[in-house]
This record gives C-alpha cells, structure tokens and sequence, in this order.
C-alpha cells in the first residue's frame, strides 16, 4: 500500500511557566493512501499535539520540534516555511475540530466559510464556488442547502455545525483529513450519524481520515488501522482486528478492557480501569512510560524504554515482555486478565 | 417597532432628565439677579423675575417649561439679552460638535489600530510600548495634558496655535487633548477583546484552512474583536461632551461647554437646563446609534430580539 503520510521519532515539548513539557517524546506511524487511522490514549498522552504538529498548528513561542521528521507526498512538512505550509493546510490536509460549537466563526455566514477555502486555494469563478459549495453542503447531509448557505452558526445545532466543518474540511478535496475527537462534543444518536457520514464520504471520495478519539467503539467503527498513543509515545500499532483479537502491549489490555460489553444476559460487564495516572511530562521516566501502572512490569522496564517488536509486518509494540530473555509472561498474563 | 418603542423610551429618557435637572438647579442655593440685586432698584429685579416666570411657584414654573420643550422651544437666556437658549446652542455646536466628532474618531482609530497592533504583538516590544503609552493617556488628566500640549506645540515649537478658534490648526491640539484618555481606554479594550477572539477555536479554524495570518486578523479577529468594544462607545461620548467643558475653557473656543459652565455660575436657569437637556439628546441618540451597529455587527443579537 503506498504511505501518504507518515511520522517518524515525532518530540515535541512546550515552554510553560512550570518547566518543559515533554508532550510528545518518539512518536512514530504512518497513514496509507485511502485508509483510516485512528490515534487512541487516554488524555494528555499527546494526540491532539501531534496532529497539530502535521498541520502546523502549534502555537510558535512556546511550541519547540526538537526531532522528527513529518513525510507527506515525499516532503518533510516539518522544514516548510509559513507560506508553504498555508498552501498545505485547507487543500490537501485539511482538519475537523472537536468542538463544533466554537469552531464556527460566529459572525460570518456559513457558506462564506466554507467558500473560504476555495477562494485561497482554487481558481473558481465567484459563481462556480457557490455552486461548489452547495454542493458541499448536500454532500454532508444539510437540507435546504440555499438558505443554510446565508446562515450564521448559531442558527444551527450542534450535528449542522459539525457537518458544516467537515464541508469546510472536504471543500477542497484533500488527501488527508485530521479529524480530533469530532464526536466527543456531541450527544450520542448525533454521534453515530457523523461517524456514519465521515465512513461514507471517506470511502466515496477516497480520502484518508487520521482520527484521533478516546473511544474504541469508534475505532471499530470507522478505523482500518490504529495507533496506541502512551503518555507521548505510540505503544502499539496495527490493523483493527489484530489489535483487537491479539493486544500486545498491557496498555493495550488496559483499553481494551475499559470498554463496556452488553453481556449475554443482558447485564454489563463490569469496567475494569486502569489504575494509577500516567507519568509526569515534566520529567517523564527514562523507562517504559506505563511500567508505573503495568502489572507485569520488570526490573527492565524502568530501566530502558523497550524497541519495537514487529508481531506481523503491520502489528508493532514497544514492550519488554515480547524479549526473548523475559519470562514466557504473555500466557501467565493473558490467563491473568481474563479470569 | 423596535424603532418605535426606541423612541418613546428616549422622549421619556429625556422627560426625566429634565425633571432632575429641574429638581438639582433649583435645590442648590443661588439666583440668577444676585450680582445684578445691589446695582438695580428693586422693581427693576422684580421686573426681571416676571419676565422670566421665576415670581410663579416651581411646579408653574416646571409645566411652562415642559410645555415649550415640547416645542422644542429653550427659552430666553437671562445672562445674554439678546440670545435666546437655542440660538445659544446652534452657535456653539459647530465648534463643539467638530472637536467632539474630531476626538471622538482619533479616539476610536488610533485606539483599535493601537489595541490590534499590541495584541498581535502580545508580549513583545510593541505590546509594553503601546500600553505604556496606554496608560499614561489614561491617568494623566485633560486639564493637565492640554497645557503641556500648549507649551510644546504651540510656544516652544511654535507648531500650532495656541488658542481660540477659527482654522483646522486650532482644532488640532483641542482634539488629541480630549481625546488620549478614551484612545488609551479603547487601546486596553481592544487589546483584550483581540486577545481574547485571537485564543477562540474559530481561529484555529481559520488558520487549518490556511488563511495567512494577516487574513485571519481581518476577516476572523477585528470583527468578532469589536463586539464588545462597541459597547464603550456609549459611555465615551458621554465622557467627550464632558471633556469639552473643561478643553473648551482651556482653548477658550466659542462651544457649547463654555455656555454649559458659564451658566452654572450664573444660575442662568434656562440655559443650564437647555444645555443639559441637549447634551442628553446627543448621549441617548448615540447610544441608539451603537445599539444598531451592535445588531450589524453581531448577527447573534438579531435573532434575540426577533420575540420582542
Ligand atoms: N500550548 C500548550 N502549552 C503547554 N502545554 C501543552 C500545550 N498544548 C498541549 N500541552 C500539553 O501536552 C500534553 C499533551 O496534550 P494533548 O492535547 O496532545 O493531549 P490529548 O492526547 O489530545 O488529550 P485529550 O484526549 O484530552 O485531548 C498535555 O500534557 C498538555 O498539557
Ligand atoms: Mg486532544
């Protein structure tokens, strides 16, 4: 499959009154052409600053890159100066915000913010772009498409404005859309319906969505791939099923059993959470950032940060227990859990 | 509707005032043939108070006057003989209404374009230059800044006149005198509000989009930055037609102001309730005024009123 986008050994940290945040320290995946990536972690563990370090959305005085390379269409987007970037953003990666309330500017009709886009990025007639736009807003599901287009934001709901924003994200049809929590902000019946829409348009316009959620129901949903984000590090990467039929990593496990499952007779499972809070970013461990939670952690792993073990070409997982020198732990720790 | 209802309240508004002025004037001690009672023969004075209505007890008095307000009629002027009230504005509005309007647009401009620059320029340089400068316009007072002015422009330097009235270089120093307080309050107001809209998610939008930055302050920021400094233009015209009374003394220009104040010395009675009567006017027809841009501006705001 041919990568379009993808991030390599990603560190990035903020200035703030307190110190230096670390927040993301050695992030690596990558996106292929017409496919789905989903980014999951619990908060703070860095997802929101990696997809604003793609788009160049890092707020300058306090944000520092200090390695990392960013590929997209054979360009490392990390060495494009301001200009180049602005040509970027908005035409071939575009982003979908999570909070459609306040991601509208309030007192600017909706069609001229979708319209927006295509004044900077394509030569269409003034006529054309309206047209254009429309359209756009059929695509995503709005009605009454000419007396939406004059419209302000707070004439919508929440649901329109979202889908409002994933017009203004597939005005210009890009190759990449970064959508961060897009569905966090909403009630749940709005939230399958976006998601739903977001699949659709995905698959008929071919795009790729990098989606980054707290949510594995959405990941199964929508997802073909996923990243496993830890406390500014990807602990595990691979395609849906794997990672859902065969977690490696604890961390993983952890996730997988804080969904909620219906269970047969109808009563719900108990949530198992995961204990303790991840490490402080000021000055994260040296070693496996959730050897602190880890149940199974070893002498090792506070020591040194373990490599990538590659379990399939695609599965990848940075954990000790998958050294040969480590006690056959898989078994013991898998019988552990599912008791 | 709105309109209309707008206007009822300002005829109102304007009753009201009337009334406590009325009620102020003739509650602090004081008569307008005090200084005349010595050199004229009594019934001379008493003559006086007959033409003038003052020999009728208050509430007579009061209802005259309120049945010619509402003939817009200002009455006589005691002090001047020969001028009635509103001959007495309609010659000193052109002097005041220039210096106020004058003021009143080097306040807003320089104060945006001083909040905007500081706000892009949040901690930098710019920023501590323009709200320093800032501050000082705030806390020193007109009365002071204008002679300071005059010292420097107009003797040492012998840019521009020193006083009193006549071509565009006398209104030059007048006008920044009246107006560094409320361009400085603008600047610290539209700073913030800057600051404040540069932070919102919208923005972010914008700039995903790829809008340059210099797009983004226009299109996205100074409008919705605006908003709220719009609402300061309604206590700063109120604060410019009071400045004038003090910068019009200063420069000793033939304005309103210098009528306003005369009069209070004088007790002239009808042309301290005429002037105040029409000072209001202005006050409340401009806010009027900035409860429409309001609407313009914020589209949010049209729907509210849709149930009124
Ligand atoms: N502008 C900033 N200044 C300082 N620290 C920041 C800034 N932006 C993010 N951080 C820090 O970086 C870390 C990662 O934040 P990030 O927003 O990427 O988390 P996240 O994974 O998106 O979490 P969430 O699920 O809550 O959105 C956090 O510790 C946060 O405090
Ligand atoms: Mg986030």
């Amino acid at each position: 499959m041919e990568r379009l986008l993808e991030v390599e050994d990603l560190h990035v940290s903020f200035k703030t009154y307190g110190g230096e945040v670390q927040a993301v320290r050695g992030v690596n995946f990558h996106v292929n052409k017409g496919e789905v990536l989903a980014i999951v972690g619990e908060s703070g563990s860095g997802k929101s600053v990696t997809a604003k370090t793609i788009m160049g959305l890092l707020p300058k005085k306090v944000s520092r890159i200090s390695s990392g390379v960013v590929t997209f269409e054979e360009d490392d987007l990390l060495t494009y100066s301001k200009k180049e970037m602005q040509k970027v953003k908005g035409s071939k990666i575009s982003l979908i915000s999570q909070d459609p309330m306040t991601s509208l500017n309030p007192t600017m009709k909706i069609g001229h913010q979708i319209d927006e886009s295509l004044k900077l990025h394509t030569d269409l007639s003034k006529m054309e772009r309206k047209s254009r736009v429309l359209e756009l807003l059929t695509l995503v599901g709005i009605p009454n498409v000419e007396e939406r287009y004059s419209q302000y934001p707070h004439e919508l709901s929440g649901g329109m404005r979202q889908r409002v924003l994933i017009a203004v994200a597939l005005a210009c049809e890009p190759q990449l859309i970064i959508a961060d929590e897009p569905t966090t902000a909403l009630d749940v019946t709005i939230q399958a319906q976006i998601l739903d829409l977001l699949k659709d348009l995905q698959q008929r316009l071919d795009t790729s969505i990098l989606i980054i959620t707290h949510d594995l129901g959405v990941v199964a949903e929508v997802a073909q791939r996923v990243a496993v984000m830890y406390a500014g590090v990807v602990v595990e990467s691979g395609s849906v099923e794997e990672i859902f039929a065969n977690p490696n990593h604890p961390y993983t496990w952890g996730l997988l059993g804080s969904i909620p499952k219906q269970r047969q007779d109808g009563a719900r499972e108990r949530l198992i959470p995961i204990e303790g809070t991840p490490p402080d970013l000021f000055s994260p461990p040296k070693g496996c950032p959730f050897a602190a939670r880890c149940e199974y952690a070893m002498d090792i792993c506070v020591e040194k940060m373990p490599d990538s073990t590659y379990l399939t070409t695609d599965h990848a997982s940075k954990c000790w227990l998958n050294d040969s020198r480590a006690k056959k732990p898989k078994e013991v720790a898998m019988a552990g859990r599912s008791r | 509707m709105y309109i209309l209802k707008r206007f009822l309240t300002m005829i109102v508004t304007i009753w009201v005032i009337t009334t406590l002025t009325f009620i102020i004037m003739h509650s602090i001690p004081g008569d307008p043939f005090a200084s005349d009672a010595d050199v004229l023969p009594e019934e001379v004075v008493e003559n006086m108070r007959e033409k003038y209505n003052l020999d009728q007890p208050l509430p007579v008095q009061y209802l005259l006057y309120l049945k010619n307000l509402a003939t817009l009629d200002l009455g006589p002027s005691i002090e001047s003989k020969t001028r009635d009230v509103n001959t007495l504005i309609a010659d000193g509005f052109p002097a005041s209404a220039l210096l106020g309007i004058q003021a009143l647009v080097i306040a807003i401009v320089f104060g945006l374009i001083l909040g905007i620059v500081a706000a892009l320029n949040h901690n930098g340089l710019l920023d501590y230059l323009s709200m320093g400068v800032a501050i000082i316009g705030i806390s020193v007072p007109s009365f002071i800044l204008a002679p300071l002015l005059i010292k420097y422009f107009a003797v040492d330097w012998g840019l521009l006149p020193v006083a009193s009235w006549g071509s565009w270089e006398h209104t030059v120093l007048p006008s920044v005198a009246l107006a560094t307080a409320p361009l400085a309050i603008v600047a610290r107001f539209m700073r913030s509000s800057m600051l404040e809209v540069m932070n919102q998610d919208y923005i972010k939008t914008a700039d995903a989009k790829g809008v340059s930055t210099i797009g983004i302050v226009i299109k996205h920021g100074i409008r919705n930055a605006l908003i709220p400094v719009i609402s300061f233009i309604g206590p700063l015209v109120a604060f410019l037609l009071t400045g004038t009374f003090v910068i019009e003394k200063i420069f000793a220009i033939p304005g309103i102001g210098k009528y306003f104040v005369d009069s209070i010395f004088n007790r002239d009675f009808p042309v301290i309730l005429g002037t105040t009567i029409f000072f209001s006017a202005i006050l409340i027809v401009t806010l009027f005024i900035v409860d429409i841009s309001y609407r313009l501006v914020d589209p949010r705001i049209k729907l509210s009123s849709k149930g009124e």
